[in-house]
């Protein structure tokens, strides 16, 4: 602070322990003040509330069809498989990235870490954003319906030709997100919130 | 080219040769500034004020990350940051208690000034500028006290708005550009917004920083308004009376601010409210263009001049233009030039005439928004107005300062009628505190030399301690 000697700089100890005190104190002073602030940046109650898990009725849906729900701001997509489609799930094993759903990017959680990603075979549940950039992909195609998927069925990502679940040597690298989720019955699925502690 | 020649080291060393702007400035505005070493309590209150600016800016600037200025969506998003957002209250009260504390400590800030005659010369740049701030900062809060949309908020809006509609010729028109529509509306709370939020707090900012380079382009005054520059140290040409600003007033006003947010943060945590006078209870009804609320008041810190708004009636306008007349008459026989004396005849009567004089008359509606002009404006002209040959109280005729006294006391009974509805006594009580309070500064020039005055020392009064 000032280009004083040497000799002039030494504290007295009674003042620097004055300033040490103060400054403990204002420093405390300083982070209770900004606490209130930085929390003011963290969700809201109405955005906590807008984030709520939502419930799906998947007595609606037909086997081979898809229901999109909004969930966090994010297209969910719950899809009824027929046996056909839980069968041809084997098939692509050795085409796709991650059959083992190991990857951490977007963890799997633990009821999902199965061959068909999922708590029930017969419904998948997952979040429908490309693991790329984030567009949408467009699906479900039948096996066959489609020419980048070729023999396969599955999604494909319009933006930059990523197919799902993620196949090698495409753009995405990681699995669709399996979003928390438990059934509340046979018929009723609740997205955003697990089951299991 | 040769680097500046640097005393520092290190990174410092680095920076100074560099832009050496940043420790000379250190130097002539904190380690080097030699400030009078008697300050005492009235000399906290401008270090305060930076700081509740500073507060203001912050809390402003996280609110309006929530705040939502559509007349659709403004006073529940308020709700919304009072409720939902995590420590939304918190903030939102900082900035509330905030600004009623900012004309708390603005108000003592100029009393001080009155008290120790530090608008004098050759300080009265100083004092310029100080005034400026006042009437921003005025049209700050006015401005910012739209933006909840409560029921005061509009209705305080809409009257202050309809008295530019006083104004001859231009009124409605001017009125209707303020608003931008009919009515206080969605395009007013806008556009209020944009005021409260960008453009005065810049215009605040530019004008405080001018007011202290002002000041430290003069030297501090001191309450013994004693002139420290003029008794030196031989030997290192400073101030005899003078102690550098950093440490000695660093510290010092550290401490002022501790007691400071002591009293702020016992306000914000257990009455922010503060019986209705901080955060009105009208306003906590929404804004309905449908109904007015049976008894508005403006914020308590505007209360006194709207007292003299409301005081100027019909029949007070005869006793205001007597009172003009009693002081162009005063002039005219103290003035000793013949083309001022007769130019003060000649604008009171035509101001007379405006006041009273049948078809040619102004509203006394347009009297009272000048009158309360006046009283606002009327403090610029003090350094001119003292005439007194000492400057501080201490050493002016004791009547000198129960004068000053009876001046805030008129002050204040003003603020209390303000807040009340009108009455006939309210009336009664503003008339003759609206005709004292211009009196003491009307007639200061006479009676400022008045009395027996105390030798002014060169030196100033200091006990070590």
């Amino acid at each position: 602070m000032s280009a004083t000697s040497d000799a002039q700089d030494a504290v007295d100890p009674g003042r620097r322990a004055a300033l040490v005190a103060t400054g403990v104190v204002g420093g405390a002073g300083a982070i209770a003040v900004a606490t209130p602030f930085v929390a003011s940046f963290t969700p809201s109650e109405r955005a906590k509330a807008a984030g709520a898990p939502v419930q799906v009725d998947l007595s609606g849906i037909a086997p081979g069809t898809m229901k999109t729900v909004e969930w966090r701001g994010k297209p969910v997509w719950v899809l009824h498989r027929t046996p056909e489609m839980i069968a041809g799930l084997k098939k692509t094993d050795g085409l796709v990235a991650d059959p083992g759903s190991n990857r951490t990017a977007y963890p799997t959680p633990p009821y999902a870490r199965n061959e068909t990603r999922s708590i029930k075979p017969e419904y998948l549940v997952v979040v429908g954003i490309c693991t790329h950039l984030g567009c949408s992909p467009v699906g479900p195609f039948a096996a066959g319906t489609n020419v980048a998927l070729g023999e396969n069925m599955g999604f494909l990502c319009p933006c930059h030709g990523s197919t799902f679940d993620v196949f090698k040597d495409k753009p995405a690298p990681d699995n669709l997100e399996v979003p928390p989720h438990k059934y509340l019955s046979d018929t009723l699925v609740l997205v955003g919130e697990d089951g299991k502690a | 080219m040769p680097l500046h020649k640097t005393e520092y080291k290190g990174v410092l060393g680095w920076i100074d040769q560099r832009m050496p702007t940043i420790m000379t400035e250190y130097k002539k505005h904190l380690s080097e500034y030699q400030a009078p070493k008697n300050f005492n309590f009235w000399y906290f209150f401008g270090s305060l004020a930076i700081v509740v600016l500073v507060i203001q800016i912050t809390t402003g600037i996280f609110l309006t990350m929530n705040y939502k200025p559509d007349a659709r969506f403004a006073f529940e998003s308020v709700e919304y940051i009072m409720r939902d957002v995590p420590g939304g209250w918190f903030i939102r009260y900082m900035h509330s208690t905030g600004a009623s504390f900012f004309f708390i400590v603005v108000y003592l800030h100029m009393f001080r000034a009155l008290l120790y005659g530090s608008y004098r010369t050759p300080r009265e740049m100083v004092w310029i500028f100080g005034c400026l701030i006042f009437l921003v900062l005025m049209g700050e809060a006015f401005f910012g006290y739209l933006l909840p949309w409560g029921q005061m908020s509009y209705w305080g809006a809409q009257v202050i708005v309809n008295l530019f509609s006083a104004i001859p010729v231009i009124g409605p028109d001017l009125s209707l550009l303020i608003r931008g529509d009919y009515v206080v509306s969605d395009a007013t709370l806008n556009r209020f917004f944009a005021l409260h939020v960008i453009a005065f707090p810049l215009v605040l900012v530019g004008l405080v920083a001018a007011h202290i380079l002002a000041l430290h382009d003069v030297g501090s005054n001191n309450p013994d308004g004693v002139e420290i520059k003029e008794t030196l140290d031989p030997k290192t040409g400073k101030p005899l009376d003078g102690i550098p600003f950093h440490p000695y007033y660093t510290v010092h006003d550290i401490m002022g601010l501790g007691v400071f947010l002591i009293v702020f943060f016992a306000v914000l945590f257990f009455m922010p409210e503060m019986g209705g006078y901080f955060l009105e209870w009208n306003n906590f009804i929404p804004a309905d263009p449908l109904q007015t609320p049976p008894h508005i008041a403006p914020v308590w810190y505007f209360t006194p001049f709207y007292s003299i708004l409301r005081a100027t009636t019909e029949p007070f306008m005869l006793v205001l233009a007597a009172g003009l007349a009693v002081y162009a008459l005063l002039l005219f026989f103290t003035l000793r030039s013949r083309p001022a004396k007769f130019a003060v005849l000649g604008v009171a009567a035509v101001v007379i005439v405006l006041m009273v004089g049948g078809p040619l008359r102004l509203d006394p509606k347009l009297w009272g928004v000048a009158l309360m002009g006046g009283s606002v404006l009327i403090f610029i002209a003090l350094p001119w107005l003292d005439c007194s040959p000492a400057k501080s109280m201490r050493y002016r005729p004791a009547w000198h300062f129960w004068l000053l006294m009876a001046f805030v006391v008129v002050f204040l009974v003003l603020g209390y009628f303000g807040t009340q509805p009108p009455s006939p006594i309210n009336e009664r009580a503003s008339q003759v505190g609206t005709l004292l309070y211009f009196a003491f500064f009307l007639l200061m020039p006479w009676w400022s030399r008045m009395g027996e005055f105390k030798p002014v020392p060169s030196r100033v009064t200091f006990a070590a301690h």
